[in-house]
């Protein structure tokens, strides 16, 4: 982190180095991005992260298992109730117990709410950065009405701690229903709109295509997953290779890209936002009544073992490798983050690009640093 | 999800659990809350041996490595040796498909003989399935970097390095990731007092003792 | 009006009062500008836009003015201090002297040059001067990158910009502002008629010209900082600020007058279309009655007064245009300053739409077709007038 940077000497040597410091309007957090230049092309970059390292795979080994979970939701702060969907999950399969079909649905529900919102903040914020300020109101518009029903399911926004391990804590609230399938109604035309303001628009087009191109093999090669290894044209989503939550029993597509440059990425979001809908329409349907939550003891000690278990998250694939050793607290808890593992390939999908593309592929890639960090 | 309980019984290769105190942790003092029950410190999670089209082809691959199949909760591992990492990855990966490497970590077991065990998680595209290595590393050894088979282990060898100060051979850029360069310590190990950090913290700069 | 002046200064002694009140005036213009920008902007992205300051934010731009006059005037150390003291002064008074130039009415002191646009086009170029001294003077990374890359950006689309009001210019017969706008008085019809594509090269060259989105890059946030003005506070980015905006409302009354007619009302020579004269009067009424409206609406009793007292002063100026007297010395100015409004929003509309060009692409956009397209309309234009003879 304290990587001394050489003095610049732009005038009269060929390769220039300019640091993105961490404070930067397109960092999307504290990312450090030092960029070698030969004028304006990007020969090489190397990110320098761990500002917002806070310890949580230690601070796991000191809480409870109940007590750990709203630790989860802090790493990707933009789609919290994902985080806590594979912690929970994870747990109780070290537990050996199933959440009721009642809670697989709500939570099925709840997290595909959430890869909306983290997808449309995305959207806002790489179109901000492209120089397309207006798309970042709407979609924040768009957030506001998710961010609702999650404030009226479990009173929070952000950092949800929506489920907990066995099920869930809260019964739906009285209009649940209506309301998420109002806002099944109301969002399909805003995707439209944002296509209409960005996909057909020229400079879009020119500022996104052909950029930051990741190739399929590269891109399994580097651990990438998510939607950047989507749009590279890899069809492989978790929510249909190992279906957990209610997804088995759902109809929906994945959508994947043909060349893997900025724009596949950014249809392949657009797309996973529709699709996220048609799941909401699907399951909203489809509660079944029971019970909310599993039984569970009060006080956890899952038996001597381990479990790593994962699931897609709107970044890519979100692992919990939880270790156990017969005692309420875990010994072992370690977080897979999507986000760090596909900054990775920022290096490989910077080569040979301008200095204005490396903004581009740093939104494009969708990190947000609390998971980078952790 | 499985509904059978584990099997328990003591496995090939795992010294039984030996009753000893908590790790190195300070003794738990006045936090009612945090009951530490009196169990075992852990040497490891235990596992029932499994077999099937991957072990026998590893095991006629490489008739002189000690490959140990384990299985726990239907989710598979190997155990390796130290030594025949990278052979083994580089054969899973092109013959039998595990091309996505999940993820990389590390687990810090004190009691244990080597006390460290480098985590593989790794995934098979065309056959839909997980597979997990563990390699058990002890406290002075280094093991061999598996960057050249799959290229996406960079950080995360760098960041078990960073953690748990393994070192990885040939790695093309071993140094800290997370935690600034001129850190001491390698936080993730039991026995790294996050107390004694703080107080070291408070000494050093703020010229007092920390009263906790 | 005829003062008993001595004929040594009498011809120099209404421009000189004009002068002096633009620039007393215009600054204060500039802040609205702003604050007009900020409304279109946030009704562009679904929110209202300042809300606090004055009723509907109408007294914004004055504390704008007074926090920037109060900022703590910072100068990095390595800087070259008189170039960077300089590089502001250059931008303002290059811009305030052409903006001083633009005739706004037939009735207002403007000298009318006989080579008036190209005064006015070499002053801009000598604007030019003070960004680059600017980035190059604030001895740091950022901006030097900003100013070189906005130099680079202005040369070329000035040439573009050139070419385009040659076409205009083909068809106006002169270079004198006034002049223009005559001749379109004359032959009954606004140039943008006979130039169209003139008038959109124009309109895109004016927008690199300006720095505006989608040609903003060397300003652009998210890459480096601010461009040529990192490290510029206070007044000095203030008067950067001033200069930016008068370049914009220069811009859009160059097109004013070539294309759009100056201060003519449309179908000037239509008698039918006489009563297009009283739109004054209509305009600046129904602006009262909106301001009333507003005012209905407002929660507190001081925002009631300040829209009512705005709505009621814009409801008499509108009845006392309706004296002739007082209509036709109005009416030029106001034609002028309503096209040079819409274009204005034309800017502004078009900075919140669309994404913003990466550098090489708007090079490549000013060089491989603004140029040459614009070079083709000139020749065709000579053609066609070769042949209309």
């Amino acid at each position: 982190m304290a990587t001394t940077t050489p003095q610049a000497t732009f005038l009269d040597a060929n390769e220039i180095v300019i640091n993105m410091g961490p404070q930067h309007p397109s960092t999307h957090g504290v990312l450090r991005v030092i960029l070698r230049l030969d004028g304006e092309k990007v020969l090489g970059t190397e990110c320098v992260i761990g500002y917002l390292h806070r310890g949580v795979e230690k601070i796991a080994e000191n809480r409870t298992y109940v007590q750990f979970a709203p630790y989860v939701d802090r790493m990707d702060y933009v789609a919290a109730v994902s985080n806590g969907l594979g912690y929970c999950e994870a747990i109780e399969k070290l537990l050996n117990v199933e959440a009721p079909p009642r809670a697989r649905y709500v939570r099925t529900i709840l997290t595909e709410l959430n890869r909306i919102s983290s997808h449309l903040l995305w959207l806002g914020t790489h179109a901000l950065d492209l120089g397309a300020i207006t798309p970042l109101f709407y979609t924040f518009r768009e957030r506001e009405e998710i961010l609702k029903i999650f404030e009226n399911y479990c009173g929070a926004r952000l950092t949800t701690h929506a489920f907990r391990i066995g099920g869930l804590q809260y019964e739906t609230y009285d209009g649940f229903e209506e309301q998420v399938k109002a806002f099944c109604n109301y969002f399909p035309p805003k995707v439209d709109e944002y296509e209409a303001l960005l996909t057909g628009n020229r400079i879009w087009l020119q500022r996104t295509k052909g950029v930051g191109i990741l190739k399929a093999d590269e891109a399994i090669d580097m651990s990438v997953t998510g939607p950047v290894l989507r749009a590279s044209g890899v069809k492989w989503d978790l929510r249909k290779a190992k279906p957990y939550a209610a997804y088995a029993e759902l109809d929906f597509e994945i959508p994947t890209g043909p060349n893997g440059d900025t724009f596949d990425r950014y249809m392949v979001r657009m797309e996973e936002m529709r699709q996220s809908i048609r799941i909401v329409r699907q399951a909203v349907d489809k509660i079944p009544e029971g019970p909310i939550m599993a039984k569970v003891p009060k006080i956890m000690k899952p038996p001597v073992g381990e479990i790593y278990h994962s699931i897609e998250a709107p970044k890519g694939e979100l692992g919990y490798y939880v270790v156990s050793d017969g005692s309420t607290q875990p010994y072992r808890v370690r977080v897979r983050p999507p986000c760090f593992i596909n900054l990775q390939a920022l290096d490989r999908m910077c080569r040979g690009h301008l200095v204005a593309d490396v903004v581009a592929i740093i939104g494009t890639i969708d990190i947000v640093l609390g998971e980078v960090d952790r | 999800m499985p509904e059978e309980k584990p099997p328990e019984p003591p496995k090939p290769g795992e010294s039984p659990a030996a009753p000893a105190a908590p790790g190195a942790k300070p003794a738990p003092e006045a936090k009612p809350h945090l009951e530490k029950p009196a169990v075992a410190a852990p040497t490891g999670p235990v596992g029932a041996p499994w077999s099937g089209e991957i072990v026998e082809t590893l095991k006629s691959t490489f008739p002189d490595i000690a490959i140990q199949p384990f299985a726990y909760l239907t989710q598979n591992y190997l155990l390796l040796p130290r030594e025949s990492i990278v052979p083994v990855a580089m054969f899973l990966k092109t013959e039998l498909h595990f091309t996505l490497l999940a993820d990389l970590t590390a687990a810090d077991y004190p009691k244990k003989e080597k006390r460290f065990e480098v985590i593989y998680q790794l995934y098979s595209f065309s056959r839909n399935e997980r597979l997990r290595l563990k390699v058990p590393v002890g406290e002075q050894e280094s093991i061999e970097s598996v960057v050249p088979v799959w290229s996406g282990a960079d950080w995360m060898e760098r960041e078990v390095f960073d953690m748990f100060g393994i070192r990885f051979e040939h790695h093309p850029n071993l140094k800290r990731i997370l935690l600034p360069d001129e850190w001491e310590g390698h936080p993730l190990r039991k026995d790294y007092s996050i107390l004694q950090q703080d107080e070291r913290w408070v000494r050093e700069n703020l010229h007092i003792e920390s009263g906790q | 009006m005829q003062l008993p002046l001595p004929p040594a200064i009498a011809p120099y002694f209404w421009p000189v009062v004009y002068g002096v009140v633009l620039l007393a005036v215009f600054p204060l213009l500039a802040g609205y500008i702003v604050l007009l920008e900020r409304k279109v902007m946030a009704d562009i992205q679904a929110r209202l836009g300042p809300m606090r300051v004055g009723p509907h934010g109408l007294l914004q731009p004055i504390a704008d003015a007074v926090k920037l006059l109060l900022k703590e005037d910072i100068i990095p150390e390595m800087t070259d201090k008189w170039v960077f003291w300089v590089s502001p002064i250059i931008s303002v008074v290059t811009a305030l002297v052409a903006l001083f130039l633009i005739p706004m009415s037939d009735l207002l002191p403007v000298p009318d040059l006989n080579i008036g646009l190209l005064f006015i086009l070499s002053l801009t170029s000598v604007g030019i001067l003070g960004i680059i001294l600017g980035g190059w003077s604030s001895n740091s990374h950022y901006p030097l990158l900003g100013a070189l890359r906005s130099t680079a950006q202005l040369v070329s689309y000035e040439v573009a910009l050139g070419f385009a009001v040659v076409g205009g210019l083909m068809v106006a017969g002169t270079l004198s502002m006034q002049e223009m706008v005559r001749n379109q008085l004359a032959q009954g019809v606004w140039f943008v008629f006979y130039q169209p594509v003139a008038f959109l090269i124009y309109f895109i060259a004016a927008l690199a010209e300006t720095n505006r989105v989608p040609f903003d890059m060397p300003e652009a946030e998210s890459e480096i900082v601010a461009g040529y003005h990192t490290e510029y506070s206070g007044f000095r980015f203030a008067l950067y600020f001033l200069a930016e905006y008068s370049n914009i409302v220069i811009v859009c009354s160059i097109a004013t007058t070539l294309f759009l007619g100056g201060w003519l009302r449309p179908f000037p020579n239509v008698q039918a279309l006489d009563f297009l004269n009283y739109f004054p009067v209509v305009a600046l009424v129904g602006l009262g009655a909106f301001c009333l409206l507003g005012a209905a609406r407002e929660a507190r009793m001081i925002e009631k007064l300040g829209m009512a007292g705005l709505g009621g002063a814009f409801v008499v100026a509108g009845l006392v245009c309706l004296v002739p007297a007082v209509l036709t010395a109005i009416s030029g100015l106001f034609w002028f300053v309503l096209k040079v409004c819409l274009g204005i929003y034309t800017f502004i509309w078009i900075r919140f739409t669309l994404p913003r060009y990466r550098y090489d692409q708007l090079m490549r956009i000013g060089w491989q077709w603004l140029i040459p397209l614009a070079i083709a309309n000139v020749i065709v234009t000579g053609i066609v007038m070769m042949l209309w003879q």
